[in-house]
């Protein structure tokens, strides 16, 4: 998704020179599109993301849309008082922008996890938050999005090859993507992890167990009405996120859920503990946490046997 | 009152009225700053209208020191006396704090070390864009404890922010002490110098001094600027002058009078 982000981002660059991006350093063979043809509209603001969204405020308060990147945890949480205090108090069109949820970064440690970004974010109701399923998604919502009045955390995923069957690219703030019909079980997803996701739901089909899965995109706006349409139609939904159970899809779902007083159960697939310290690749610790494709095929079969 | 010259004196009988009326604190901190906010909306900004996208920006950093800005903008008649007798009330935009909403302020604050780096994005802002225009951060030296304005210090000097300007309130005061005794920043000057700022030296009590080292400056290319600004907190009412407890403490009403009569004798 960084390419598709970054070759989106010039193209929406030549049409306005409002844009600029920021990076707190990072972006090694991912910004080149952008750096390459704008030079004076990108700016390497140093390991300082304080700064970085300190100074993208000062910029947006200007007239600039300045978006600023970091990998997802340090882009969200290091300066996230800037966020709150800055763009969101101020209600600016900065762009926060981060790389690699959940654990994209694996073998670099739990330093590099983003585990509750979008939860952070989307307790915030002054942010709209949005995270692209794939590559052509994220090319959607960035020309559908890009300039929103308010500000945007933006949760980018380093795949840049994944593409999530039956999404084609679609995109709409506050609307969910349906894919499938399905009557067995209902998936609710978001992000990259909505891959896995979409592998179980093959392996299932070929089981004769059929889905329906929905794919989420943005929270403020959250998808409200075309959950409600899904959640009404099952007595059960199976939430799946690479990032905490706690405060994102899955608690989202859960409260849509009791505030519209809905006869539906969830099974919140997330992470649930800190990670330990053992490190390996995404692939691992998406099994580790029970989020990889033949985790979910499990956790659905189990489902199915209990039902 | 309204569109009358900013003094010093006025300010600073403003900031006891209202402190006293609403009964609350950070009087020492508003005292502190009020010759250079005199400086500032007296002649710095003068002219300025506070609706023209690309007049100067100013940031009050150091936020809890806001009610020496309430009073410039009442005097300058940005605000009525009904507003400003709203100050830390109910359903009020004047609080302890700067708000945006309020006409005249352009940047939220209260949250120390957050203030520079948006007055560099005002800034570099301004030079992309080609306007000639100036951004002010005021910080006051407790806030040099938290690196977050190192960060933007660093970024002004790399990226030659000639048209930003600091200005530190060095009233050697923070909340709980001494700056002294609880984070030396000494020495100031050499640290910002050492990072690659213009630095001036200069009495944060001389309005007519800061306004006039200001006016100075080269804002067309060079490094940013920094007015170190030695300040007494509490400055003007003699029992709160370099007083730790005056950071948070209200008056009586003797001690309203006291200090009333010291700032604007009878």
């Amino acid at each position: 998704m960084r390419k598709a982000f970054s070759t989106t981002l010039a193209e929406l660059a030549q049409r306005d020179d409002r844009i600029m991006l920021l990076t707190g350093d990072l972006g090694f063979m991912a910004l080149e599109p952008f750096a390459d043809r704008f030079p004076e509209r990108f700016i390497n603001v140093g390991v300082a993301e304080q700064n970085m969204v300190g100074l993208g405020t000062g910029l947006a308060e200007s007239g600039f849309i300045p978006f600023l990147y970091s990998i997802a945890t340090f882009a969200s949480m290091r300066a996230y008082e800037f966020i709150r205090n800055g763009p969101i108090m101020h209600d600016l069109p900065v762009r926060i922008v981060g790389v690699g949820g959940g654990f994209e970064y694996g073998p670099a440690g739990p330093t590099h996890y983003g585990l509750e970004d979008l939860g952070l974010m989307r307790i915030q109701p002054g942010i709209t938050v949005i995270a692209p399923a794939d590559h052509q998604q994220m090319r959607t919502a960035l020309l559908e999005s890009w300039d929103l009045p308010r500000p945007i955390y933006y949760r980018v995923g380093k795949d840049d090859r994944t593409i999530v069957p039956g999404l084609d690219g679609r995109f709409e703030l506050g609307r969910a993507a349906v894919i499938g019909t399905g009557r067995d079980i209902l998936f609710i997803t978001m992000g990259a992890i909505a891959g896995e996701v979409l592998a179980a739901v093959e392996t299932l089909a070929q089981r004769q167990v059929g889905c329906t899965t929905v794919v989420v995109s943005s929270f403020n706006p959250d998808p409200t009405e075309d959950l409600l349409e899904a959640l009404s139609r099952f007595p059960l939904a199976v939430t799946v996120e690479a990032h905490y159970r706690e405060g994102g899809l899955g608690s989202m779902v859960a409260e849509l859920i009791a505030d519209n007083g809905l006869r539906c159960k969830t099974v919140r697939c997330g992470v649930g503990t800190t990670p330990s310290g053992l490190t390996g690749s995404q692939a691992y610790l998406q099994e580790r946490h029970g989020l990889s494709r033949r985790a979910l095929l499990q956790t659905a079969l189990q489902l199915l046997v209990e039902a | 009152m309204g569109g009358n010259q900013v003094t010093a004196s006025q300010i600073r009988r403003i900031i006891l009225e209202q402190s006293r009326r609403a009964n609350v604190g950070h009087i020492g901190s508003a005292l502190s700053i009020a010759d250079i906010v005199a400086a500032l909306y007296g002649q710095v900004f003068n002219g300025l209208d506070p609706d023209d996208p690309n007049r100067d920006r100013f940031v009050l950093s150091k936020g809890h020191a806001v009610l020496a800005v309430y009073a410039a903008l009442f005097i300058k008649g940005w605000l009525t006396q009904d507003q400003l007798d709203t100050y830390c009330g109910d359903d009020t935009l004047l609080g302890v704090h700067p708000e945006r909403a309020l006409r005249g302020v352009d940047f939220s604050t209260g949250s120390l070390g957050h203030g520079l780096s948006i007055a560099v994005g005002a800034a570099l802002a301004a030079r992309l864009k080609g306007v000639k225009r100036r951004a002010l951060a005021l910080v006051s030296d407790a806030e040099c404890n938290e690196g977050s304005l190192w960060e933007a210090v660093m970024f002004a000097a790399h990226h030659q922010l000639a048209n930003l300007i600091a200005v530190v309130d060095l009233n050697g005061q923070q909340a709980l002490g001494y700056t002294s005794a609880v984070l030396s920043l000494t020495p100031m000057a050499d640290r910002w110098r050492a990072f690659g700022w213009d630095v001036h030296e200069v009495d944060g009590h001389d309005a007519a001094t800061l306004a006039r080292t200001i006016a100075a400056l080269d804002m067309a290319e060079g490094s940013p600027h920094v007015l170190i600004a030695r300040t007494v907190f509490g400055h003007g009412v003699s029992y709160m002058e370099s007083q730790i407890k005056w950071h948070y403490l209200p008056m009586s009403e003797d001690e309203y009078r006291r200090a009333l009569l010291e700032v604007s004798p009878a």
